[in-house]
């Protein structure tokens, strides 16, 4: 080091901090990579395309569960008795307050396609149990009602819905409105 | 790291290799001539305990992973095909799987010792909390270690604990996502889940070096909680404390032989016994009975954020407990009121890990509620009010005059653990 004291900087601190910037940069570019990899790779994204399901082997009552992106995905065909239970609720008391019509598609208010996850940590909650009548998370004690919304229990929010169209009035498509 | 004496090669070629590498020296004067406290009782002795349940762990586990494969399609029948194929398998697993229970009640003794006498006063600070970090380290190993048999329990633990990172704000979703490698637990989690159970244990040893080089900077505290003054106060690491651990080591290993040899699945779960399905949830989930107090926690906040959160905390306020509490005086032998506080938080903690078995509901939630309440309050209200309002008892001048004060010649090995107080 020099014994000049000076406060200009010097062509020395230029190098320093050049140095120390490109040192810096390159560790962070070389970091990226290997934080990077723990995303879903490409195999993986490819089998969470969209999937069809067909709707006309469900009888009413009853539901089935289909897997899309390794998720669980509840496909329920209502009863007269369920969809008049899931709009006959006053919505602004419910936990996370949504009206049934914003939970199905206009003129499919039959089907009710719902993720098959707990929204408290994860569990896949049992279809056609609970005191409402719709899913019960045997984990926690979540009960959700016929539309899938919260009622009672530790999750904070209604079952998620998956990305679906009806292509047509008997078929559905999973994750056709979802980004790869 | 002063030693009463100093290590005098015997040989020309020891002489030879202390001038270009002097580790004997650096042994001896560690763990041969490195002066303990005289009056160390029998809660002492876990930290060499633990050290060896970690050399269990590494060497059981190195074996099982040679004989384990990390595939959602054959790990549970690898794990089976040790158990029954594999020579002495049952024996390594079952080794391993126990091992690590014992290995958590090792650390839990040790820590309430380290309570018990306030073993994290200053100067010693940095060595608590190197310790819990390696409690840390020790929770996230345990858990991945949990998830490789891809059981049912496997699986749907690291569901669960993986969601808990669902709870951050904005971006909880694609954390977990990032950490699964896929929209939900599969093969890409349980490889990395195996990488890194691989890995987490020798950070662990390097972390423990670091914890004993703060332990030998400083010295060990001891029952009374004063410095040791003369050389009447301590004795020589050899052979005192090496028989003192190496004696209470075995009568651990009987403890442990007992689990692995008579009731090897007591602590475990039979859900584990079922390959892992990713369309059905077990009934009843719970972690292992070492993670029990911290999921009481959990589940006793009725928000999902602040569940994690209090979770989070409950581990993480130990590493500021050398600031916590105020009091000067570090043993709870000369703090009456500490004593009763502590063996309270004592009762609060071996109650939440029995409320974290029970399901949430009723009065399991109102208790589990009232004991979280206790266990931050202990280290936030009590302990930092309590060192400022508290009459100690006056301190001995001296460790050997506290050993002789008990009738104990000089000369004699430490008091039992009896004189101590019961636990």
């Amino acid at each position: 080091m020099t014994a000049v004291a000076s406060s200009e900087p010097t062509r020395r601190d230029f190098l320093y901090i050049a140095t120390g910037t490109v040192a810096a940069i390159g560790t962070a570019a070389a970091v990226w990579p290997l934080v990077a990899q723990m995303n879903p790779d490409a195999s993986t994204i490819a089998a969470g395309a969209p999937v069809e399901v067909d709707l006309t082997p469900i009888p009413e009552g009853q539901t089935i569960k289909v897997f899309w992106r390794s998720k669980p995905i509840f496909i329920a065909h209502r009863t007269k008795k369920q969809i008049e239970d899931a709009q006959n609720v006053d919505v602004a008391k419910l936990p996370d307050p949504q009206p049934d019509s914003s939970r199905i598609k206009a003129g499919h208010e039959q089907w009710q396609v719902l993720i098959a996850i707990c929204t408290h940590l994860g569990c896949i909650p049992l279809a056609e149990q609970g005191p409402y009548d719709g899913y019960f998370c045997p984990c926690h004690g979540s009960v959700y009602d016929t539309s899938g919304r919260i009622r009672q229990g530790p999750a904070p929010a209604n079952l998620a819905l998956p990305p679906y169209e009806f292509i047509s009035d008997t078929k559905i498509r999973i994750g056709s409105t979802a980004a790869a | 790291m002063s030693g009463n004496s100093i290590y005098q090669p015997q040989s020309a070629f020891m002489r030879w290799l202390e001038r270009r590498l002097p580790i004997a020296g650096l042994v001896y004067s560690s763990f041969v001539a490195y002066p303990t406290p005289r009056n160390l009782n029998y809660w002492w002795t876990f930290g060499g305990i633990l050290t060896f349940m970690l050399g269990v762990q590494l060497v059981t586990g190195i074996v099982l992973a040679m004989h384990y494969t990390p595939h959602v399609d054959f790990a549970f029948n690898s794990v089976e095909q040790i158990m029954r194929d594999v020579n002495y398998g049952w024996l390594l697993r079952y080794l391993h799987a126990n091992g690590a229970s014992m290995f958590f009640l090792a650390a839990y003794v040790h820590m309430f010792r380290g309570m018990y006498y306030g073993s994290y006063k200053e100067p010693r600070e940095v060595l608590w909390i190197l310790g819990v970090i390696l409690l840390l380290l020790m929770i996230m190993t345990g858990f991945m270690g949990y998830v490789l048999p891809w059981g049912q329990m496997s699986f749907w633990a690291a569901t669960v604990i993986t969601n808990l990172f669902s709870a951050i704000p904005l971006v909880g979703e694609s954390v977990v996502t990032w950490l699964w490698g896929g929209y939900a637990v599969g093969n890409p989690t349980l490889n990395r889940f195996y990488a890194l159970h691989y890995l987490l244990p020798f950070v662990i040893v390097g972390v423990v070096v670091l914890h004993i080089w703060a332990l030998h900077m400083v010295g060990q505290n001891n029952p009374d909680g004063i410095e040791p003054v003369t050389e009447r106060d301590t004795v020589a690491f050899t052979p005192y404390a090496t028989i003192k651990d190496t004696f209470l080591m075995i009568v651990f290993c009987i403890l442990f032989a007992w689990f692995v040899f008579y009731i090897p699945n007591f602590l475990g779960h039979p859900d584990n016994y079922i390959p892992a399905n990713p369309s059905v949830t077990p009934t009843h989930i719970v972690p292992e009975w070492y993670y029990l107090p911290f999921y009481a926690i959990l589940r006793a906040i009725p928000n999902k954020l602040l569940g994690v959160v209090a979770l989070g905390a409950s581990i993480v306020i130990l590493a500021f407990l050398p600031w916590l509490d105020t009091s000067p005086v570090r043993s709870a032998r000369y703090r009456p009121l500490y004593r009763q506080f502590f063996w309270l938080f004592f009762i609060v903690c071996v109650g939440l890990g029995w409320l974290g078995s029970k399901p949430p509901e009723g009065a399991y939630v109102l208790i589990a509620r009232i004991f979280t309440a206790y266990y931050f309050a202990y280290f936030l209200i009590i302990l930092p009010v309590l060192g400022r309002v508290e009459k100690t008892k006056p301190l001995p001048a001296s460790i050997s005059q506290a050993v002789l004060s008990q009738g104990i010649p000089v000369g004699a090995p430490a008091p039992p653990p009896a004189a101590v107080g019961k636990a």
